[in-house]
């Protein structure tokens, strides 16, 4: 149902991070037709009102931080996660929930226990094309697809969680070795892949996000995480 | 397993996709959103919009036809055609675009590949070569020579040798098209195909003289590319793209089979 038919108490709203890098056309067209109201974040202030936030991006980790930093956003979205409310990360979004990035040495969110390595034994780099999800635990957010299917993707880092922090793992995906296509921790979530650009497969994974985003602004998730401690 | 990628490219002049023969007799062939969600849905692993009309005040139309396309095709977009510097990329990122492609820019200018790499990432700086064989065609030891501006003017540069350079400068991908073969149906050629493959490390796109499924399979299995481009097959609708796949799947190539179960 696309939005203009929908009660507007009843939809589900969805700030995107932007932060001055790459295409937000097709992720916000996306979202739409997976149902949601979404608007562009530049700022923090658009996180008020949101049901859940996504963060996207593609290129390297240093950069896409000093820019987070520059429009404020940085502490606002650990803040978000701290209190336990849905966030989506896709590609480098996914990668930045961790401590730090080998692409240039940057310190990431921090969010989430492990670092972003450059893939092993790929046969070419970067990874770009359409690969296999393969699963590695059941999640509301892969429902309705298949097991295996084909997300696209474009990258040459991937996110590895830390030692004991296997439970985060969704899924994996293989280019030379295997590495972790999808993680999630309660309402946070992260997909190496690209949803927005993988077709119908892909607006089913950011519906089912929509889903659990309004789900979960109906009954908040107890036990929210403890904050991090601040970078250093 | 990663997928080997077929590409439809779509040769876009005034807004409008065109069709013809080394840049004239140009006829028209209707909307690119239209078409590229057509092929999004008949199994296109990805679209190239091509921007033939490099008249400057046509920008403005080109972004709105890419944007008009991302909204509709949610399969990823490459643009190539007259991007000249870091913020003529990030205009055409903005407007919807996932890759975007230089070729007489980057020749000219390889430093610009570096700074949009730099800016962007590299996954996002695809550089195309257009290269024609420096002798006959049955004497592959001349090797190829670079060209530019649809072919029309030679550069001097060794082909293999700008490959490798283009990479050094930062470009994930490389879009390899033979001048030679270009418009002839007479297949991909292989030879330069794999010796770039050879050289570098990032995805080679096959460019130039498919005329059907087999010449796909060649340019994969001889010739190592990672994706193939054609434009007039698919438009002419002489093969569909899900006839190439399910030739390539049959030699034992890994393609993304489109889903029949399109509701």
């Amino acid at each position: 149902m696309t939005r203009s038919g929908v009660i507007r108490s009843g939809v589900t709203r969805v700030a995107v991070v932007d932060y001055g890098a790459g295409n937000l056309v097709s992720i916000e067209q996306a979202l739409t037709a997976a149902g949601a109201d979404v608007v562009m974040a530049r700022g923090p202030q658009a996180f008020s009102g949101a049901d859940a936030l996504v963060v996207p991006g593609v290129g390297a980790a240093a950069p896409a931080m000093s820019r987070l930093r520059r429009r404020g956003l940085d502490e606002p979205i650990r803040a978000w996660i701290a209190d336990g409310r849905p966030l989506l990360g896709i590609c480098l979004g996914l990668q930045l929930l961790f401590e730090g990035s080998d692409e240039d040495g940057a310190d990431t969110l921090g969010v989430l226990p492990g670092r972003t390595i450059r893939l092993e034994d790929a046969p070419r780099l970067p990874h770009i094309g359409w690969n296999q999800v393969e699963r590695r635990q059941a999640h509301p957010l892969f429902e309705g697809i298949a097991d295996a299917a084909d997300f696209y993707f474009v990258h040459s880092y991937a996110a590895v969680p830390g030692p004991g922090a296997d439970a985060l793992t969704l899924a994996e995906t293989t280019h030379g070795a295997p590495f972790v296509s999808a993680i999630a921790r309660g309402p946070l979530a992260g997909v190496q892949f690209h949803p927005e650009r993988s077709g119908r497969d892909g607006l089913r994974l950011l519906a089912n996000f929509v889903g659990l985003a309004a789900a979960g602004a109906a009954a908040p998730a107890p036990g929210a995480m403890l904050r991090p401690a601040m970078a250093g | 397993m990663l997928r080997v990628r077929v590409i439809p490219c779509l040769d876009v002049a005034r807004g409008r996709v065109v069709k013809g023969t080394r840049f004239v007799d140009l006829t028209d062939e209707g909307d690119p959103p239209e078409l590229a969600e057509r092929y999004a849905v008949e199994g296109a692993d990805e679209i190239v919009f091509l921007d033939i009309d490099a008249a400057p005040d046509g920008r403005g139309t080109l972004l709105e036809v890419v944007e008009r396309t991302a909204r509709r095709a949610f399969v990823p977009l490459t643009v190539g055609g007259g991007v000249r510097s870091v913020t003529e990329m990030r205009d055409v990122l903005r407007a919807g675009a996932d890759k975007v492609s230089f070729n007489t820019a980057a020749v000219r200018d390889p430093a610009l590949v570096r700074r949009c790499a730099r800016r962007f990432g590299s996954q996002a700086v695809v550089v195309a070569i257009d290269a024609r064989r420096r002798a006959g065609p049955d004497d592959p030891g001349a090797g190829w020579e670079v060209v530019v501006k649809g072919g029309r003017e030679a550069t001097g540069l060794d082909a293999l040798t700008w490959a490798e350079r283009a990479v050094a400068a930062g470009a994930g991908e490389l879009l390899v098209t033979s001048i030679d073969r270009d418009g002839t149906g007479a297949g991909f050629d292989t030879q330069l195909l794999r010796a770039i493959t050879d050289r570098v490390p990032v995805p080679v796109i096959a460019s130039g003289g498919a005329s059907g499924p087999d010449d796909f399979v060649a340019a994969v299995r001889d010739g190592g590319a990672s994706a193939v481009l054609a434009a007039s097959i698919f438009h002419r609708r002489r093969h569909s793209i899900a006839a190439v796949k399910a030739a390539m799947a049959a030699a034992g190539i890994p393609v993304r089979l489109a889903t029949a179960a399109a509701a």
